[in-house]
């Protein structure tokens, strides 16, 4: 029967395949149903997953209000997110604009808190123009507005009655505002301002909301009167008819294009838009800290101009709550997977060793869940600081203001570096499957990455925070350092007194650990001074040391986070083993980041080679007594199926069936023989490439 | 403004020979010019335009790419490019294609694991693409243990044949690719099933699809796995799911050039070498080697011509702001991925040397260098591909916000690139191998002497015990004081290992417990690889004017950079004080100058057309802004004024009929 010829053979066997294996396979998907797969692993927790879920939350009814939300998403079909990276650009964006929409009436209909409100608009976990309306158009109107200007946009705002969006990246200028191009020209005559892209580099690039869907924008522009230049201030411009939505004359609007990954950012409508010559009337500059009169007078208000980084905190400290959680996202999908996945180890043909018991696995995840803690208690703590800073900028007192500014700066690129380079460690972690969209992950990464140069680019903020350092460590003598900066103060014991560790234990004190921590910053700091004082010109001496700058920010920043955490457990934590299980964690982060740079610490001989190896074999012994908890952990982030939107992170830990439910869902998978197999490749089989036309 | 080289005052600082460095570069001037010809042949042919495919659904997406294959493949034909050429033709449509597994996988499997009269049936088939082949190995639960793979090759004596079956759901074939929609047979690694009993894994010719009419054969079921990270990037390529339903094939369709199965069903093993494999799997790595190479030369290129063009801050006096790329926040970022990019070209070259004497060897069967190459390869593999692919995310990220777009280049050439870490190997799972190498080489050390890349393990006893003598910033610019420091580091690392892992009663359970300290030792092992090839590179002539003098600057930028960023190594191993680290620092940043006026001219010596780049952020001639605002309109969303939606879901939000809308 058989024959060595394959065409021959292939003949005999051709026939029409019978009813494609697909569907048996989704059944036994559906029978896995209902199974949790994890059983095992939950039960191996020793501490109340519950109370830690709070412990994450904040408090209790931040839980409850956040859960609610979670779930009325995740239950909703509208807001499947699953098909989201096959649709091309212009159903893809049709698609978020539905879904922003149906978001809205949600709001309306269930009369939905601010709070619940934002909660909701983050689980649908798609950017749209809304994110600008509510985060940047209406807040800058809050806080740039006079009494009266709010009174007049705010009301149309918060109905949506205008759809607003904040313009000031160009396409030549991204994080220096004072070297944006747009002009802002007053004309006395007509009691109006004329709004200019003079070049093409001046053309306002990057804004969300701004391409296809606001109707207004803050823009920001450089004010000029009679010739002279006044700095950069921001002015309410309509850009769309409100009647059929057409661009208005005098300006040119489009979208930039596509950006990194499938859905991610390419739901928002980012925008380019550039002014001929359009004219607003003058009480469209937002004038509650400058204003220009009738007369063309530049006048400057008694409101102090320090209250406009009350805003940059708030916003800041959004930034590195979002780091949390999206790192936590990316740790919990990592842990789960590496939990189902099996790899070599097997004895007497018996189960592969699941993957998270490798050691090498552990010193690479097991960090990054302790840095999703770090950095959702230092996101809570910013919450407090700016409450405190708020406070004082209402009674006038601005002196914490300089340390408060370097100090988010720097946790912002702290932790949103830590969280794209995190999300791309989880990925990995995950082996090939980490490839595939449906593993979450390449989504993830690439909505997540932008957030290390919005909001002020990552190593300008450490070069920000440097600054801050060299001057405290330079005013040493005459001003005493506050908050996060206080430790300086210290300085002389922190440059004399070396590490006392003596044994692997010793390293699980919280104040070895901060003394080391502070140890390394102040050296370092210190150091930079020493060697920028050999500089004639300080700001020659501050460009050529700036990587050495940069990397004693870094250890400024990391102390902060690493006193954050310990602080923290310093408070009481309710529920049984939560606090305990933290405190490991708090560890994990400590001697990771210490043995991560321990050349840091050893370089400014604080810590011999025998210290860095206890803390080193420390760290090992810690893992070990992560890993039973390690389900639970993630489990605490309360993250639904919905949001995870992961196949390798589903909370069943039942991951194959669903990949392979999953791969038949791409539109590839329509039909057996695919578009384009007819026309060019049946003619290279058949060697009739010669005459094909292709 | 088209014409005009707005780069043009950047090139004339160039202090060396550029069309000598493209040569160095290229390896000769011989393989420059062949690959110069291609990359012109790709760039000029509209049938290659590669702009718009993130913007194509996934159908369309792969319709375009199989009609690019079919024209690659006609041009081939029609031009009777030599297989070199076919190589580099195929490497400038930069598309992952079914022909990559088909050339790459399929054909080089027969060849090396087929008989004689298995090879003269099924090459000419596949020369021809009378047959399109792929390489099936990964399962869905199964990936870099060969041995847990769950399908099976059963032995039926009675029909001669061998019975194919994928037993469950996790022995599912997953991720080949070509597999999911066009190649017609593929070699199936399954475990050989005789009498009931395991005889190891082999390979299997199976047919999956009729040659008549495409449609995949009865017991088959086929399909694409899904989309994968990036736009266009690996989506154009149809990774595949293969279940086998005991489907049948002749006896003869094993590949037995290593093992045979009998008639009766007998296992007999040839007298052929095992250790041959080992030849295939070198080569493949070094080819791994040097795409790292051209894949972060790319990324470098885009960031550094980028970096010349953008400007931020430091205006004086109204005037221009600074050119990014004169920061040294972002030369000390930049340079070394520059430096790393020249490094991993020669290093990757060196590997092509090691495969010819690892070839002439097997023939000779001399096995006696096989573990050390192995090591060797893996190690290089693994460090080559991390480096990449984090240097690509860092180039982006180099370019500031617009690095974000598509039209960057650069998200996509990460997409595509990352899988570099995962596939032929996991990159923690090779470094753990050469681990296992080195502490090997260490305990024998009393009998055996080591070779090759590990010779400098004779000389452990000197080197644990001498420290560094560099006293000036100056006294590094010596190779042999950087050869020195980078051994003692790895041999100071590995005995460490070696020593902790003798308290341990059982070493499998020390190795397993010690393995995050054994990759850093292999780290360090792999990086004075790198860092000794680069400098013995520089011992050759290289012709042309100034070309290896600035080649020795970036040889010292790569080994200083990388002692610095692991200075917690050198510090602990107590071969470096902290002062000679320091000062090591303090040369660093003196490089960074001297690299800083060539640096237009070392990524233009990589010899890229702008097509290949594919990148608006690094075209050759820096008018950037104009191109960038050119390829926005190009979106879809930018087809009309009013977008898609826009009645439906806005215009009842501003007209405050929402309640009442139907979404």
């Amino acid at each position: 029967m058989v024959t060595c010829d394959p065409t021959k053979w292939l003949v005999q066997a051709s026939h029409k395949p019978k009813e494609s294996k697909y569907l048996t396979y989704l059944r036994l998907a559906e029978a896995m149903e209902g199974v949790d797969y994890l059983r095992e692993e939950r039960k191996k927790a020793q501490f109340d997953v519950e109370a830690m879920k709070v412990a994450w939350a904040g408090s209790r009814q931040a839980f409850e209000v956040s859960d609610r939300m979670a779930k009325l998403v995740a239950n909703d079909p509208v807001f499947e997110k699953f098909s989201k990276p096959m649709l091309a650009r212009k159903e893809l964006f049709k698609n978020t604009l539905r879904k922003a929409a149906y978001a809205r009436k949600l709001i309306n209909d269930l009369r939905l808190t601010e709070e619940e409100a934002k909660w909701l608009r983050h689980y649908i976990d798609e950017p749209n123009y809304t994110d600008l309306h509510w985060e940047m158009f209406v807040p800058a109107i809050e806080g740039q507005g006079t009494n009266e200007q709010k009174k007049k946009w705010l009301p149309l705002a918060q109905t949506m009655q205008i759809i607003g969006t904040y313009a000031q990246t160009e396409l030549g200028h991204g994080s220096n505002v004072q070297g944006l191009e747009t002009t802002a020209t007053f004309d006395r005559q007509t009691d109006e301002f004329v709004m200019h892209s003079p070049t093409l580099t001046s053309s306002k690039w990057w804004p969300g909301g701004m391409a296809k869907v606001a109707t207004h924008a803050i823009v920001y522009a450089r004010l000029i009167i009679d010739g002279h230049f006044h700095g950069v201030h921001g002015f309410m411009v309509q850009l769309r008819s409100l009647e059929d939505h057409s661009p208005l004359p005098g300006l040119t609007l489009g979208d930039i294009g596509m950006k990194f990954g499938h859905g991610t950012y390419n739901t928002m409508d980012n925008g380019v838009l550039r002014f001929d010559r359009l004219r607003i009337p003058r009480n469209q500059m937002l004038m509650r800290v400058s204003q220009v009169t009738k007369e063309g007078k530049y006048v400057q208000s008694d409101v102090p101009r320090q209250l406009l980084y009350g805003t940059m905190v708030s916003v800041r400290q959004t930034i590195v709550v979002d780091a949390s959680k999206a790192l936590s996202r990316a740790v919990c999908i990592a842990t789960r997977y590496s939990v189902v996945r099996r790899q070599f180890g097997s004895r007497n043909g018996g189960p592969e060793t699941q993957v998270i018991d490798y050691k090498t696995q552990q010193s690479r995840l097991f960090p990054l869940l302790a840095s999703a803690y770090a950095f959702r208690f230092v996101g809570e703590w910013l919450k407090s600081l700016y409450t405190d800073v708020k406070q004082r900028l209402e009674a006038n007192d601005f002196s914490t203001l300089p340390e408060t500014h370097a100090c988010t700066a720097g946790l912002k690129a702290l932790t949103t570096a830590a969280t794209a380079d995190g999300i791309e460690e989880c990925r990995k972690l995950c082996g090939g499957h980490g490839y595939l969209i449906s593993s979450g992950l390449p989504e993830l990464f690439a909505f997540y990455v932008p957030a290390c140069s919005y909001e002020g680019e990552n190593v300008v903020m450490m070069l920000q925070v440097a600054r801050f350092l060299v001057k405290t460590v330079s005013n040493l003598g005459s001003k005493q350092p506050v908050g996060t900066a206080a430790y300086l103060e210290r300085v002389a014991p922190l440059m004399k007194n070396n590490c006392a560790v003596q044994t692997g234990e010793d390293w699980l004190t919280p104040d070895a650990i901060l003394e080391a921590f502070e140890a390394r910053a102040a050296r370092m700091i210190v150091g930079c001074c020493q060697r920028l004082a050999m500089f004639e010109n300080p700001e020659e001496g501050f460009a050529e040391l700036s990587t050495d700058l940069v990397e004693a920010s870094l250890a400024h920043c990391q102390l902060i986070a690493v006193s954050v955490f310990i602080q923290k457990l310093k408070q009481e934590i309710p529920g049984n083993g939560v606090k305990q299980s933290l405190e490991v964690l708090c560890y994990v982060y400590a001697l990771f980041i210490l043995h991560k740079h321990q050349g840091d610490f050893l370089a400014v001989g604080y810590l011999t080679p025998k210290q860095a190896s206890l803390a080193n074999e420390q760290l090992r012994t810690l893992y070990s007594k992560v890993r039973p908890n390690a389900i639970a952990l993630v489990d605490s982030f309360n993250h639904t199926d919905h949001y995870l939107s992961s196949v390798l992170g589903c909370y069943d830990g039942n991951v194959y069936p669903k990949l392979y439910e999953a791969a038949l869902k791409d539109p590839l998978n329509e039909s057996d023989i695919a578009d384009g197999i007819q026309q060019y490749v049946q003619p290279i089989l058949k060697q009739k490439l010669h005459y094909a036309k292709l | 403004m088209e014409g005009v080289d707005y780069l043009s005052d950047e090139r004339k600082k160039a202090q060396f020979d550029v069309e000598a460095m493209k040569v160095a570069w290229a390896g000769s001037r011989e393989a420059f010019q062949l690959s110069d010809r291609m990359a012109k042949l790709v760039a000029n042919d509209p049938a290659f335009e590669k702009f718009t495919r993130p913007m194509m659904g996934r159908k369309e997406l792969l319709k375009n790419t199989l009609r690019k294959a079919a024209h690659g493949w006609k041009l081939i034909v029609d031009l009777r490019l030599t297989e070199e050429e076919a190589k580099w033709l195929r490497l400038y449509i930069d598309e992952p294609a079914y022909t990559d597994l088909h050339w790459g996988m399929f054909f080089p499997a027969i060849e090396g694991q087929g008989t004689e009269e298995q090879k003269k049936k099924w090459l000419p088939l596949a020369q021809k693409m009378q047959i399109i082949g792929c390489y099936a190995q990964t399962e869905l639960g199964h990936g870099s243990n060969v041995q847990g793979l769950e399908t099976t090759a059963t032995f039926d004596p009675r029909t001669d044949e061998f019975v194919i079956h994928s037993p469950t759901l996790t022995s599912s074939k997953w991720w080949p690719g070509g597999l999911g929609k066009v190649s017609t047979h593929a070699v199936v690694y399954a475990r050989l099933i005789v009498g009931g009993e395991f005889h190891g894994v082999h390979g299997f010719i199976a047919q999956l699809r009729s040659l008549e009419d495409h449609s995949p054969l009865p017991g088959i079921t086929v399909g694409d796995i899904g989309m994968k990270f990036g736009n266009g990037a690996y989506n154009t390529m149809d990774n595949g799911v293969l279940r086998f339903d005991h489907v049948r094939i002749p006896r003869d369709q094993m590949l037995m050039r290593v093992t045979q199965v009998t008639k009766e069903g007998k296992i007999v093993q040839s007298d052929v070498p095992r250790q041959l494999i080992y030849g295939t799997m070198v080569y493949v790595r070094q080819t791994i080697v040097a795409d790292a190479s051209k894949a972060l030369s790319r990324a470098v290129c885009i960031a550094t011509r980028y970096s010349a063009v953008r400007r931020q801050f430091g205006s004086r006096n109204g005037g221009p702001e600074t050119q990014v790329i004169d920061y040294k926040t972002q030369q000390s970022r930049l340079f070394p991925l520059l430096a790393s990019a020249y490094a991993f070209r020669f290093v990757g070259e060196w590997l092509k040397w090691l495969y010819m004497d690892v070839q002439q060897r097997l023939a000779a069967n001399d096995f006696s260098t096989l573990p050390e190459a192995h090591a060797c390869t893996a190690g290089l593999k693994s460090l080559t591909t991390s480096a990449t692919a984090d240097g690509i995310e860092e180039c982006r990220k180099l370019c500031g916000g617009h690095g974000y777009l598509v039209s960057s280049g650069l998200p996509e050439l990460f997409a595509v690139y990352i899988p570099a870490c995962t596939y032929e190997g996991d990159n923690v799972v090779l470094l753990l191998q050469v681990a296992r190498f080195l502490v090997k080489t260490v305990s024998e050390l009393g009998y055996k002497k080591p070779v090759g890349t590990t010779a400098y393990m004779g000389r452990v006893a000197t080197l644990m015990q001498n420290n560094c003598s560099v006293q000036t910033a100056e006294g590094w610019l010596n190779p042999c004081a950087i050869v020195e420091a980078f051994e003692s580091r790895a041999a100071r690392m590995a005995v460490r290992c070696g020593r902790q892992l003798a308290k341990f009663e059982n070493p499998e359970e020390g190795f397993a417990e010690l393995s995050a300290d054994l990759v850093e030792a292999a780290v360090a092992h792999c990086q004075l690889i790198v860092v000794s090839k680069f400098v013995e590179k520089l011992q050759q002539d290289i012709p042309g004017k100034g070309v290896k003098q600035t080649l020795e600057v970036l040889c010292y930028v790569y080994a200083l950079f990388l002692l610095h960023k692991h200075q917690g190594d050198f510090l602990a191993t107590g071969y470096l004080t902290p002062k000679q680290a320091s000062l090591a620092n303090d040369q660093l940043r003196t490089l960074y100058s001297k690299v800083r006026p060539n640096a237009i001219a070392l990524v233009d010596s990589f010899s890229y057309t702008d097509h290949y780049l594919g990148s608006i952020l690094g075209c050759y001639d820096g008018n950037v802004y104009p191109k960038l605002y050119e390829a926005a309109w190009k979106d879809p969303l930018n087809d009309s004024d009013v977008v898609d939606g826009f009645h439906e879901y806005v215009q009842p939000i501003l007209k405050q009929k929402v309640r009442t809308a139907k979404l």
